[in-house]
């Protein structure tokens, strides 16, 4: 039987077979090396949403003006604390999880119980967090004007805060003047029956160039980023003549095709990137109660080794890790 | 399962006693990077928003500098720093929490050149390709109009 080479004379060398050269379990390793996979499908991401946003370097909204909010903070403008705070609770329950695989190395049933329960809270916290965000960047808060070429112009009025002459926006709906109109929503009863159509805007650009018209102190900004690193804010006449002339629809929120924040690719890199993170931190949770419950049911009291606590772990700090860098390219930088 | 964890970050700047006692002072450390990004993301101090150093003119060898030195040329300071504390931050996680610090060397080189490599690489691609889009879309005399 000399078809196959049984001996292939490097027996006894590190890598001639019944060693453990890298000295980890094999799942342990295939963790490791789904991880390397998993991170470079959220560096394809990342490194998309650089190229558009280098694409659009001159217009790209700024974090600081769309994430603002805080929960139970209504009407303040805060931005980065939030996130922050979600930062802050994800490294947490990495935190927890790195005491549960230690507790497993002492095979400490009790500690690991606690340590796992408290990481599967700080992952609920955060997707709750999240899909809290997720609802606010998708209402909205000032709305805007999309123009024929798909930009967006937003309102304002120069205020004066501490002496400084500060742009502020105005939400659409302090200023549009309601008119009748004779737009109907199409449904399903007129016309094709097969064919609806979705909500319709708040209000026509025409109620909102009448509601300019008769505020004299609501300027205009459009999406190009000045010398001091903030939006163009246009001139009176200009305002109206951007309204009149390019205005095409109203937009309020943010979905896949229009976003009120500035260029549509924004929303669709945030929902993409944001969500398919948070589908990871889901799967997460999920996978850590169903090693919960075994930890409970004393599975691994029996195998001997809380090695599976270890290899889920690796999973959870990933999620925390790739998390990091989302923060950073997405509300810092 | 014996496991022998290295108890000392910064090179041995900072001991621990236990491996629980390591995982509380990377969390101190990581929640004090965090803060800085935060308090520097909401203050943006004004000298960091500029960047230090123009691109210089000339030809073949200035644009050879300029690649060189990119991340001080073309990046605000800030944004620099966002970045390096960034990877100071993946490196904390990975190397404590994960326990690549207990690997074996050959394990962890496999994980991490690789993946650095590789993301290197789709970084340079992307935003070298972005760079020049926006180049076209902006120039003089552009074939396509936006702003309309």
């Amino acid at each position: 039987m000399d078809s196959t080479v049984a001996s292939t004379g490097t027996e006894g060398r590190t890598w001639g077979g019944g060693n453990r050269p890298l000295k980890a379990s094999y799942g342990k390793m295939m963790m490791w090396f789904f991880i390397v996979s998993d991170a470079l499908t959220f560096s394809g991401f990342l490194a998309a949403y650089g190229f558009s946003r280098f694409k659009f370097i001159q217009e790209w909204p700024i974090a600081d003006e769309v994430f603002t909010h805080v929960p139970f903070l209504h009407g303040q403008e805060l931005p980065m604390i939030y996130v922050a705070f979600m930062t802050f609770i994800l490294i947490m329950s990495s935190v927890t999880m790195v005491l549960a695989v230690d507790a497993g190395h002492h095979m400490n049933k009790a500690k690991v119980t606690l340590y796992l329960f408290l990481t599967i809270i700080g992952g609920a916290i955060f997707v709750g967090s999240q899909a809290w965000e997720w609802a606010t960047f998708i209402q909205g808060d000032y709305g805007a004007v999309q123009t024929k070429g798909g930009n967006i112009l937003q309102f304002g009025e120069y205020v004066t805060v501490d002496g400084k002459e500060k742009f502020k926006r105005i939400s659409i709906d302090e200023f549009a003047v309601t008119t009748a109109t004779e737009r109907a929503q199409h449904g399903r009863n007129n016309g094709l029956w097969f064919v609806t159509e979705a909500s319709l805007p708040p209000y026509t650009v025409n109620e909102i160039y009448e509601g300019l018209a008769a505020n004299e102190n609501i300027l205009v900004r459009n999406q190009i980023i000045n010398e001091d690193g903030e939006k163009t804010v246009l001139s009176r006449e200009e305002s109206l003549r951007q309204i009149k002339e390019n205005g095409k629809l109203v937009v309020k929120g943010a979905n896949l095709q229009v976003n009120e924040y500035g260029t549509a690719l924004f929303a669709d890199f945030f929902f993409f990137i944001t969500g398919f993170h948070g589908f990871h931190v889901f799967s997460g949770v999920v996978i850590n109660i169903i090693i919960f419950f075994n930890v409970i049911l004393g599975t691994y009291e029996r195998r001997g080794s809380y090695e599976m606590v270890e290899k889920v772990g690796l999973y959870w700090h990933f999620v925390d890790l790739v998390w990091v860098f989302v923060f950073t390219f997405f509300y810092l930088v | 399962m014996a496991h022998e964890h290295k108890l000392e970050i910064f090179r041995g700047l900072w001991k621990f006693k236990s491996n629980t006692q390591k995982i509380w002072g990377v969390l101190a450390f990581l929640t004090f990077v965090t803060a800085i990004e935060v308090i520097l993301g909401i203050y943006k101090p004004d000298f960091l928003m500029h960047t230090w150093i123009s691109p210089i003119e000339g030809g073949f060898f200035a644009t050879l500098v300029n690649i060189i030195l990119s991340p001080f040329v073309y990046m605000k300071p800030l944004n620099l720093i966002f970045i390096i504390l960034t990877i100071i931050k993946a490196y904390y996680i990975t190397w404590d929490f994960m326990h690549m610090r207990d690997e074996t060397k050959a394990l962890r080189r496999m994980v991490v050149w690789t993946a650095v490599f590789l993301i290197c690489y789709l970084i340079f691609i992307l935003l070298q390709e972005g760079g020049y889009v926006y180049d076209v879309y902006f120039t003089q005399d552009p074939l396509i109009k936006r702003d309309f």
